[in-house]
């Protein structure tokens, strides 16, 4: 019989300790499957940053170290500058790539580091207990803005794929979701696309990624999946936002 | 084939860490170690090096680790305030067992303070500096010799146990010059079974500080604790007129090379004064002072702060009979070896008489 489905060679045969219905697990295996596609495994470096992700050595059969919050581009600018040959990426939640850590991505970004960004936009921080992320849909009740989050006092939920296709250090910037299938192989080709750069050695590629995060949002999986499609969607739009080909 | 130069002590840095391999370096502009990023923005890539200046001194220490994790030799320097910024990558390096040089050409403090020597940065120098239960080996040159010789020290020891190494000067050390004797650097080997390459023909390795397991972070610090215990094979100190001396002098960096011509002045006039310059800061020479206080009682620590190393220095004699006497000034002046003579001549009149 014809095997149509496996777990990637990359992924660790054990069980995630990802929260129900979050989709950490989904994306991990995104990026394994990437790794495989383009045999990547032995020649990965990952970097690991702060949050419900730092666990990714856990679940990657790679070469991972650990950032501190926030400094995983400048983790991953100082190992590929030593090792060009190898492929890097960072995995980044949006406390991690969007607040502690936006001087540093910024500015690998404009330096076009030959790196491949994962960042994973579930508007809220997640291992610390559902606090206000610089993501946070106005309005959106968090731990710290319990009754909802005020523009007017804690700002604007920040697009970060659209500020950094300014840049013109940027070589490929897209966003997609990865609450349900169709989407979901909508990802895996933007993913796809920012290995592709990296591979070919024509810049920064970046991925931000729209998913869940039930537990903090304090909603069923289903209805989570549901919040991805009906109110992060309409305000961060799918799509890329630069490709630049040489 | 050795070579004279004449250099300021920031390019004797910048010189060193480049013979001893250094193919990395990532820094921030501020004063007074400017010296070392122009100097290596301009000969690191004759050697295939790569200069980085980067966003910040937080985003410095942050490449260094990630190159010295993918088995590069990396170097970042900076002073004071900037150091002040990397003590969070540091604590990281630590952690994680990743090596690395960083160079502090301390100015005066606190806060932006100024751009004169001072020695305030010894605490946070000596004992780790940032978060967490941790030691860096801290290298404290007094020419512009021995800042060559001892960066390349830094990175032999650096990569012998897997942690970073400071070199700690400041702005008298950093602009001052002297001719500089070059030369070859002999590589050495040290286990590179760690590094980060990709997991090719091996198991996959992980670089990381968060243990979260029963037991595991207590395992961890006593492992590292051990190894910091393991660093006193590494302490370096020199002494001068010990022999007979009534009264030792401890000071460390510009001070005491200041020193040096204060106690020469008060040995013309027949004082027996003597002097230990400890040159790891950390791990500081306590066993060598608790020895030598079996024959001598009375001590002075001179330093460009108000007070720092002095508390290692009770911490080597303080228990005992012994005085311990201290003189100490805010940044802002250097002492001329004129004042300094005066002030050890006051103390060895008050105890010897």
């Amino acid at each position: 019989m014809k095997q149509v489905f496996k777990r990637p060679e990359t992924l660790i045969d054990v069980p995630f300790h990802f929260c129900p219905g979050c989709h950490h697990g989904i994306i991990h295996r995104l990026v394994a499957e990437c790794i495989d596609r383009y045999k990547l495994r032995e020649k990965t470096i990952g970097v690991a940053s702060v949050g419900c992700s730092v666990f990714l050595y856990d679940y990657f059969d790679v070469d991972v170290v650990e950032a501190p919050h926030g400094r995983a581009a400048a983790v991953a600018t100082g190992l590929k500058r030593a090792r060009p040959n190898n492929f890097i990426f960072t995995y980044q939640g949006d406390g991690d790539l969007a607040a502690i850590g936006t001087a540093e991505i910024i500015h690998a970004a404009n330096r076009g580091e030959c790196v491949t960004v994962v960042f994973v936009n579930n508007t809220v921080f997640g291992m610390t207990g559902g606090q206000m992320a610089p993501t946070t849909m106005a309005g959106q009740k968090t731990t710290t803005t319990p009754f909802g989050r005020e523009t007017d006092t804690n700002g604007f939920p920040i697009k970060m794929a659209e500020l950094l296709a300014q840049l013109p250090g940027t070589t490929f910037i897209a966003r997609a979701a990865v609450n349900g299938p169709k989407n979901l192989m909508k990802a895996k080709k933007l993913l796809q696309r920012a290995f592709e750069v990296q591979i070919n050695n024509e810049g920064f590629g970046f991925v931000e990624l729209l998913s869940a995060c039930p537990t903090n949002w304090k909603m069923s999986p289903k209805n989570a999946a549901k919040r991805v499609e009906e109110e992060l969607v309409p305000y961060f739009p799918l799509g890329i936002f630069k490709e630049e080909r040489e | 084939m050795t070579e004279t130069a004449l250099v300021k002590g920031n390019e004797a840095i910048a010189i060193g860490a480049i013979e001893a391999g250094c193919r990395f370096y990532f820094g921030y502009p501020i004063t007074p170690q400017n010296d070392i990023p122009e100097y290596m923005a301009k000969h690191l890539p004759d050697v295939g090096g790569t200069f980085i200046q980067a966003e910040s001194e937080i985003a410095s220490i942050n490449m260094l680790l990630g190159a010295e994790a993918a088995g590069a030799r990396a170097m970042t320097s900076s002073s004071s305030p900037g150091i002040s910024l990397k003590q969070e990558g540091i604590s990281y390096l630590c952690a994680s067992q990743i090596p690395g040089v960083i160079v502090n050409m301390s100015r005066s403090g606190p806060g932006l303070g100024g751009i004169s020597p001072s020695q305030g940065d010894y605490f946070q120098a000596t004992r780790g500096g940032g978060h967490g239960d941790y030691r860096t080996i801290v290298l404290a040159p007094h020419s512009i010799q021995e800042s060559y010789d001892l960066t390349i020290k830094a990175f032999d020891l650096a990569d012998k146990y897997r942690n970073p190494v400071m070199i700690l000067g400041d702005a008298l050390l950093g602009q001052m010059k002297e001719p500089l004797k070059k030369r070859v650097y002999k590589k050495k080997e040290f286990p590179r079974d760690w590094i980060l390459t990709g997991a090719k023909a091996r198991d996959s390795r992980v670089l990381k500080s968060l243990y979260l397991s029963e037991g595991e972070l207590t395992e961890h610090n006593w492992m590292l604790y051990k190894k910091y215990q393991l660093m006193k094979r590494e302490i370096m100190f020199e002494t001068r007129f010990l022999e007979g001396a009534k009264l030792i002098v401890v000071a460390f960096g510009s001070v005491a090379r200041i020193l040096k011509t204060s106690i020469q002045m008060a040995r013309d006039r027949g004082m027996k004064i003597g002097l230990l310059r400890p040159i790891t800061l950390f791990p500081f020479p306590y066993a060598a002072l608790e020895k030598i206080s079996l024959s001598i009682k009375n001590f002075m620590a001179v330093e460009l702060n108000t007070g720092q190393m002095v508390e290692d220095l009770k911490l080597s004699v303080g228990h005992k009979k012994n005085q311990v006497d201290f003189y100490g000034r805010p940044p802002g002046s250097i002492p001329s070896p004129d004042e300094l003579f005066e002030e050890i001549r006051k103390i060895y009149k008050k105890r010897i008489g």
